[in-house]
């Protein structure tokens, strides 16, 4: 059983006015996540990743199409009890206190008081807003309501946890915190689903991605196995004692060379040249740092996924 | 159950939270102490204008609260996205209405009671009688409360807060019109107008029939069982209007 099954789910708007087509958020999307997996929901903005989750969520009702969340349909209530979810850009009641905020979650998800007080601590613990407790959220800045929402997500202890942009307001810190986390709920057997834009977030921590463009899942997969699908790797050498940016044999054969005081960096678009060019650099008594090979990376996915994108790409080159 | 009684004494606290409530409730104790500024009467009409002014405030701020708080009880969750949390949560959204309400029910009651109390003790000062007549008529005003309460909610499931606002105003204000309204259609000699009228005086709830402030004041009681029909008659139609607003409410996306 999965943890999430999404299957030909499509969603349409009703136009803002009578007359105007609708506004199809999900064109017959299906994707699905296993259970014990960080799960990486990628797409650029306006790609029906927030419209999936509110579905996954019953906050709103598929126009077609079938979901089912640890086996059971969505809008089950019983199931809901073993389910985090953070909403995107989240707004909480800003007169209760982080303490306060975090009991009614808890009593809503019906913990009893001596296990509440319990979870409490210990997420407060886990968000750093130990200090924080007793304070209105209305004096918490955007970074520390996200993390309270986080704790506010993990309060009762779920099987299955939902995040909408999870690191989106953060500071640097803050994001490898979260990341942490992440990985942290997978040790104990949880699992994660969570959509962002950010790249290199899910290059980092996700078992499995999914991209949506316009609705639809263009690729899902393993990391490494979408990554090294079809992709050339790049090699990145550094070398010092020479100035590679002046020897045009070099630079013939590298897509970018760049002198940064004593190191220079040669970028090479294939691997096959590399014996050629390293001769080259000892001929004119360079010295040899390194030898990076640059795997493909999600992005160029991305993009490559992204009709619009790559247009403009193709453009800009023109 | 539970889950209702949580989303409730939320609100309830959200409440008491809020300056506004505050503000109002010093503005009743003001209105209710108005009097001793007019000085230059006998003691009977001191006593008289006392009782009325303190009626009236009580059911001013009521209505003030029911409306304004009313409104925004479950649109202010939409608009501000905290429904998102709750509704991920084992609650289901009949539940949450319930608890909506009866969270500002629980403030309107601590209100009533706060201002009431203040009341009393201004009667006593000005030595004025507290007939029977004045807590049935108080009790009236609360039943008023609860249904002007669900008018609001009910609007503001499905409408913006501004027109909710408006709608719940229009209600309240027909509300105690509508036996003129009757009058209104059988005099008219226009079909139309018969109609339009006719339809009104069975759509909008019978406010007057809550209202029992000028013969209270006076002393006068009203029959148990006269406040026993209207009361129900009042509790009937909050409950139609909340079972109306959670049918709108199920069917809400986010
Ligand atoms: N309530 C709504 N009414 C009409 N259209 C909507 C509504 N909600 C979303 N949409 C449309 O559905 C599409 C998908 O929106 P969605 O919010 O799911 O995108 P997203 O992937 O979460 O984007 P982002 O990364 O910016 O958060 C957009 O074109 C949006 O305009
Ligand atoms: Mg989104």
């Amino acid at each position: 059983m999965d943890a999430i099954l999404v299957e030909e789910v499509t969603k349409k708007f009703r136009p803002g006015w009578p007359g105007l087509p609708p506004v199809t958020a999900l064109a017959g999307l299906s994707l699905s996540v296993h259970k014990g997996e960080i799960y990486g929901f990628l797409g650029p903005n306006g790609a029906g990743k927030t419209t999936t989750l509110k579905i996954l969520l019953s906050l709103m009702r598929a126009t077609s199409g079938k979901v089912e969340m640890l086996g059971k349909p969505a809008g089950d209530l019983e199931v809901r009890r073993r389910i985090g979810f953070l909403p995107e850009a989240p707004y909480f009641y800003d007169y209760l206190t982080a303490e306060e905020f975090l009991a009614f979650y808890g009593h809503l998800a019906g913990l009893e008081r001596g296990e509440l007080s319990r979870r409490i601590d210990h997420l407060l613990e886990v968000v750093g807003l130990r200090d924080a407790r007793t304070r209105q959220l209305r004096k918490f800045s955007k970074g520390m309501l996200q993390r309270v929402g986080l704790a506010q997500a993990l309060i009762h202890d779920p099987e299955l946890v939902i995040l909408d942009e999870p690191m989106s307001g953060l500071d640097p810190l803050g994001r490898k915190h979260v990341r942490d986390l992440i990985l942290g709920l997978r040790d104990q057997g949880k699992t994660v689903f969570f959509s962002t834009h950010i790249i290199p977030d899910v290059e980092m921590i996700c078992d499995r991605v999914g991209i949506i463009v316009k609705g639809k899942l263009m690729a899902s997969g393993r990391v490494d196995e979408l990554v090294s699908h079809g992709h050339t790797q790049s090699v990145e050498i550094v070398c010092e004692g020479i100035k590679a940016d002046e020897v045009p044999s070099i630079t013939a054969l590298a897509t970018r060379v760049l002198q940064r005081g004593r190191h220079c960096l040669v970028a090479l678009p294939e691997p096959n040249q590399l014996e050629d060019v390293l001769a080259m650099i000892r001929a004119r008594g360079g010295r040899l740092v390194s030898v990076t090979p640059q795997k493909g990376s999600l992005e160029e996915l991305f993009f490559k996924e992204d009709d619009m994108t790559v247009s403009v790409r193709s453009d800009t080159k023109v | 159950m539970r889950q209702v009684v949580v989303i409730a004494l939320n609100t309830f606290r959200e409440n008491l939270r809020d300056k506004i409530l505050y503000n109002l409730l010093f503005f009743a104790v003001l209105l209710i102490g108005f009097s001793v500024l007019l000085a230059d009467l006998t003691i009977m009409e001191h006593q008289k204008i006392v009782t009325d002014m303190g009626l009236a405030a009580i059911n001013l701020v009521g209505v003030i609260i029911a409306i304004f708080v009313g409104i925004g009880l479950v649109s202010k969750e939409i608009e501000r996205r905290t429904v998102y949390t709750i509704m991920a949560r084992p609650i289901s959204r009949t539940q949450f209405i319930l608890g909506k309400y009866l969270g500002l029910m629980l403030t309107l009651f601590v209100n009533i009671l706060i201002m009431v109390v203040v009341y009393l003790a201004t009667l006593q000062v000005y030595r004025a009688p507290v007939p029977w007549a004045l807590l049935q008529a108080i009790e009236l005003i609360f039943v008023e409360l609860l249904l002007v309460t669900a008018l609001a909610l009910f609007f503001s499931t499905f409408s913006t807060s501004t027109l909710s606002a408006i709608m719940t105003l229009g209600f309240y204000v027909i509300g105690h019109l509508t036996t003129d309204l009757k009058g209104i259609a059988q005099k008219s000699h226009s079909e139309a107008v018969k109609a339009v009228m006719t339809g009104i005086y069975y759509l909008c709830p019978n406010l007057e029939m809550l209202n029992m402030k000028g013969q209270a004041a006076m002393g006068a009681s009203v029959p148990l069982s006269y406040q026993a029909w209207a009361s129900a008659y009042g509790l009937l139609y909050a409950a139609l209007l909340i079972s109306a607003a959670c049918a709108v409410f199920q069917r809400r996306d986010f």
